[in-house]
């Protein structure tokens, strides 16, 4: 394949690169960026009703906003421990 | 009512000046009363390219700060009869704008009968460009299709989205526009440079238009007179197309495909 572009001449294609680049840094900034200031309290104050009746940490608990079109998704992901068999 | 349209990018020199000018123009053109506002305040430039930087008395910041009334302050453009600008101060700083003395400028052009208000602002995220399209019903997102515009319009969407009093009231929504300017369909058809639907798929905001990079649009600055008066120039048609998409009427894209030129073209020349 190199050794054909060589000789065609034909060169890698930047635009391509550019738009793989930008969906990643957007999408990862659109999460950052935009979500809305309660949701660092929000996950706090989750962790600390879950933990009274569970045994969770602060990474057992992920707190995300979507944005699909109209809607919006508050996606809330939480990680119990395994159950100790009794 | 007098609809406030922002010309926003986050990204300094992608041509919101360019556009503003333009766009302003063209709907005065139409028949519409039209003002257009420079936001940049400290380095005001609008008067520049719209050719009426001698007759600046006062300012946007008189007018905020009650020191002129608005019809001391609008100038009168040269080009168009509905056509008047309200230029930026050079010497004070941002902070000299304030939320309530911008509201009140603008309720003031909608009592003077005005049918459309251009906010141009100025690059970045600050204050001064968050104050241009606090107000907005609807946004132009000027973006060059290379990676930190396209970037930059995604910030400031996000900002339009979150600090305009229409998000903030929560009412319909600011009506967003995509606008991909300094196109080159030879760099698209050759993978060198993104395409407007590349622009497009990556911020999912509606195409109004596609403007072509062009020598012209230097010769428009050079003289003083908008882009969209020049005669037989492709900058001043998609302009036109721009401001009839945005009064809903149907145009298609033009200036968006290559063409290779014939054998005469390259044998003989031409521009």
């Amino acid at each position: 394949m190199s050794l054909l572009s060589y000789f065609f001449g034909s060169k890698p294609k930047t635009a391509s690169v550019a738009k793989e680049r930008l969906s990643l840094i957007i999408a990862h900034e659109r999460t950052t960026n935009r979500a809305p200031d309660f949701l660092p309290a929000l996950q706090r104050e989750l962790i600390e009703v879950i933990s009274k009746y569970v045994n969770v940490g602060v990474d057992d608990i992920k707190v995300q906003l979507e944005k699909q079109d109209n809607c919006e998704i508050l996606e809330v992901n939480i990680t119990l421990p395994e159950q100790p068999t009794r | 009512m007098a609809r406030v349209i922002v010309v926003t990018s986050g990204k300094g020199g992608v041509g919101k000046t360019t556009t503003s000018a333009s766009i302003s123009s063209g709907l005065a053109l139409r028949g519409f009363k039209t003002a257009v506002i420079d936001f940049d305040v400290g380095l005001r430039n609008l008067d520049l390219i719209m050719g009426c930087e001698r007759r600046v008395v006062y300012d946007l910041i008189n007018v905020v700060n009650g020191e002129a009334n608005l019809n001391q302050a609008l100038i009168k453009d040269k080009h168009c009869e509905n056509l008047f600008i309200l230029p930026a101060s050079q010497t004070r700083d941002k902070d000299a704008l304030s939320e309530e003395g911008v509201e009140k400028v603008l309720k003031e052009l909608e009592h003077m009968g005005f049918d459309y208000v251009i906010c141009d602002s100025p690059a970045g995220i600050e204050k001064g460009a968050v104050m241009a399209l606090t107000f907005a019903d609807e946004a132009i997102v000027v973006t060059n299709p290379e990676v930190s515009s396209v970037r930059d319009s995604d910030r400031i969407l996000g900002i339009l989205q979150s600090k305009s009093r229409r998000a903030i009231e929560g009412r319909d929504p600011v009506k967003e526009h995509l606008m991909v300017t300094r196109y080159s369909p030879k760099r698209v058809e050759e993978g060198e440079m993104l395409s407007y639907k590349d622009v497009q798929e990556l911020l999912r905001v509606p195409l109004i238009g596609v403007i072509p990079e062009s020598d012209d649009v230097l010769q428009a600055s050079n003289q003083g007179t908008p882009a969209i008066h020049l005669k037989d120039s492709d900058v001043a048609t998609a302009y036109q197309d721009v401001v009839a998409r945005f009064l809903d009427e149907d145009r298609p894209l033009r200036f968006v495909a290559y063409e290779k030129p014939g054998i005469l073209k390259r044998l003989f020349g031409g521009k």
